[in-house]
């Protein structure tokens, strides 16, 4: 192997390692300060991305970030990697793959850059982002269609969906409710209607499912619902015969970190098939959901590499999509701003962090949405989720999460307002997923330009909707 | 809990029903397809609130004057402000260099620290600290110490120097949006830097009157001292009688 240096601003970079060199190469963040493992000069960091724009893409397929032998994650990897998915690409280098991308984004092409899926690994899809801008970033997740369907079909061209996210803090039915009637008369909850519980309690867990089915049933609406319990419990809840739609579950880009979270691969095999076997699906049979985000496995001391190395937070994070797209799944989800300071400290670097991840998450094949989010603790504010949110509509995001008036009462966060998504729709001219925007017109929630109606509490849709709340 | 449809009809405003139903923001109305402005500056008040509570500086004098015959130290973590404070939590659980404390043997030793809401300190550490002494009259106390920029894990390395064997930490708990004064207790027995967040018990929310009173905070933790003497540790072994540290408080 050739030493892997180059020289800028007249002083002579080298880096030893890949873990080193992907490291090196990320842009700025707090997480990878944090971690000892951040360029130590902007002239570094450009250095380390000269390198990698050098690097032949088949390296990843040689040399590992996290040893093959020791993570599980690696192994799934490399066992399921397909060559000939690979081929169009296998004899670029990291540099030349950016181009042809964006060369593929700017043509529309969409057919070849989203064959690729099965012949990427995460490390690669990484590497690549590194050397990418903001826009770079969105031109080529635009044009990378992975499309997926349980009861609503997500990810067709010109549809931007939304998880209907109705938390409380003691998870009471008809508090969950109100903020469930809320969403849907904003348009919101095609992609599903997903619900933290404020415990890991199976039978909560039951109750919730039985509530949300019901609301789904009574008015027909064609999504889906979930819990998103730890996949221990909704394993409980199938046992128990629950209506499940789909089995959630946190992961992330290393054994360690998920056995930190208690999964293995096992168990969501298991959990899985223990889902398809219920036959929920009209339109599909993606059954299952995943969150991740950067900076999960150094929050969990679980973020080393090769000979004990730190490895940064943004390749591990898309070694989290690698776990979630071995399970087909309906959803992906990066919490981009939940985390903290420590790893994304404001703005600019949320705002990055969100591109990256929407990014690799469609070109390694996921249903990729993002739940643009902040603590009151980082440098984030308003203006910097409008900028994020409207950035991933142009993106082609699959889905954004949203929470009544932007304030998560259960989890003390802020995410996106119901009517943020009817704003990134307007703006940029996308629509619901199809299903559910025939339901929306069915209700009579629909204008005749298709807009989501603003509706007085006794329109006949909204007297609909309102009565479950007060029944 | 449900609004029987009398009363949906008696506010005069059907949208009533969802917002009795949760405190959630719903029934906000629209303004086109963004909110309305008085809600919109509603929202903003109270991040306002939050991001103030996380920036204001720690004013020692406060809690001086509200302390006046308790013996007082000041200490600053090794993260020297705000933004590094906030980056590096590794940095906030070290002791500044150069730091010396007087190595005094005692029972306790009680920390009050910033943490992520200076306005928790202000607001509530001197009510607790005043309960919390009068619950202890068998124990030995260090004197009291203030700790800037401060992670619950620097209550470690300050009991290590004063040489004491068990220390409570209040500290300023994360601002959210409709509670920017809250103050956490973390108590640790045996504490040395190393100790793991789960060989800690947590009393959260202390913020009289909409969280807890500071008799019902200082009897908790007055009572898990008493238990983490007798058990010679604390942590996940005394879960039973009160949580452990959350995730992300650390």
């Amino acid at each position: 192997m050739t030493a892997r240096r180059a020289t800028v601003g007249g002083h002579t970079y080298e880096f030893p390692t890949l873990v080193e060199l992907m490291a090196r190469a990320t842009p700025a963040r707090s997480g990878d300060v944090l971690a000892g493992c951040a360029a130590e000069s902007a002239a570094e960091r450009v250095a380390a991305q000269t390198v990698l724009a050098d690097l032949p893409l088949a390296t990843f397929l040689d040399e590992q970030v996290v040893g093959y032998d020791e993570d599980d994650v690696t192994r799934l990897v490399l066992d399921t990697h397909d060559p000939d998915a690979f081929a169009p690409v296998a004899s670029l280098t990291v540099g030349e793959f950016r181009d042809r991308l964006l060369a593929w984004a700017a043509a529309g092409d969409e057919a070849a850059i989203s064959a690729l899926a099965p012949g990427l690994t995460p490390e690669m899809v990484a590497a690549t982002s590194k050397l990418m801008r903001n826009a770079d970033l969105v031109a080529v997740g635009r044009r990378t269609r992975v499309v997926t369907g349980l009861r609503s079909t997500l990810g067709l061209p010109g549809r931007l969906a939304s998880r209907l996210q109705p938390n409380h803090p003691t998870d009471d039915p008809l508090g969950v409710t109100a903020s469930i009637v809320d969403g849907l008369l904003q348009g919101c909850g095609d992609a599903v209607i997903g619900i933290n519980p404020a415990t890991d309690s199976p039978a909560r867990t039951v109750a919730l499912l039985e509530l949300v089915d019901e609301v789904i049933s009574r008015y027909g609406i064609p999504t889906q619902s979930c819990v998103l319990a730890h996949v221990t419990t909704t394993l409980r809840a199938l046992e128990a015969g629950a209506p499940v739609d789909l089995v959630f579950q946190s992961v992330a880009g290393t054994q360690p970190a998920n056995r930190g979270f208690g999964v293995t691969l096992d168990l969501l095999a298991e959990a899985r098939a223990g889902a398809l076997a219920l036959g929920r699906g009209t339109v599909g049979a993606n059954v299952t959901y995943f969150e991740t985000g950067q900076g999960s496995a150094l929050s969990a001391d679980a973020h080393h590499g090769i000979g004990g190395r730190p490895v940064d937070q943004q390749t591990l994070e898309a070694r989290a999509y690698a776990v979630a797209r071995h399970f087909e799944p309906l959803l992906v989800n990066t919490v981009v701003g939940f985390i903290g300071p420590e790893y994304l400290y404001d703005g600019k670097q949320v705002l990055r962090a969100g591109l990256e991840d929407h990014f690799c998450g469609k070109l390694l094949g996921l249903p990729m949405g993002v739940d643009v989010c902040y603590t009151n603790h980082a440098e984030v504010d308003e203006d910097d989720m409008d900028s994020l949110m409207l950035l991933l509509g142009a993106a082609g995001c699959t889905f954004l999460i949203a929470v009544p008036g932007m304030d998560d009462v259960m989890l003390h966060y802020q995410s996106l307002a119901f009517s943020d998504v009817l704003t990134t729709r307007s703006v940029l001219g996308l629509r619901p997923a199809p299903e559910f925007e025939a339901w929306l017109a069915r209700m009579d929630l629909l204008d005749e330009a298709g807009r989501v109606r603003e509706l007085t509490a006794d329109a006949p849709a909204a007297r609909a909707l309102l009565a479950a709340a007060s029944a | 809990m449900t609004v029987p449809e009398s009363q949906y009809r008696d506010k005069g405003d059907p949208w009533a029903v969802l917002r009795a139903a949760t405190r959630a923001r719903v029934a906000l109305g629209r303004a086109g397809d963004a909110l309305p402005t008085a809600r919109e500056l509603e929202f903003r008040a109270a991040h306002a609130a939050a991001r103030d509570a996380v920036h204001q500086p720690l004013h020692p004098d406060v809690v001086r004057a509200a302390l006046p015959d308790v013996e007082l130290l000041e200490v600053h973590s090794a993260a020297p402000d705000r933004a590094t404070y906030l980056q590096r939590p590794d940095l906030g659980r070290q002791l500044a260099e150069g730091t010396e404390l007087p190595r005094v043997g005692a029972d306790l030793a009680v920390v009050v620290a910033d943490g992520l809401s200076p306005r928790a300190v202000h607001e509530h550490a001197a009510g607790l600290v005043t309960a919390l002494l009068d619950r202890l009259p068998g124990w030995s106390l260090a004197p009291l110490v203030l700790a800037h920029q401060a992670r619950v894990a620097l209550g470690d390395a300050v009991a290590d120097a004063l040489g004491a064997r068990a220390v409570v930490v209040l500290i300023g708990e994360r601002p959210g949006l409709s509670s920017a004064d809250s103050l956490g207790v973390y108590l640790t027995w045996d504490p040395r830097p190393g100790r793991a967040d789960s060989e800690r018990n947590c009393v959260s929310n202390v913020r009289p009157p909409h969280g807890l009173s500071y008799a019902q905070a200082a009897d908790t933790v007055a009572a898990l001292l008493g238990a983490a003497r007798e058990l010679g540790a604390s942590g996940v072994v005394l879960k039973d009688e009160g949580p452990a540290l959350p995730a992300g408080a650390g």
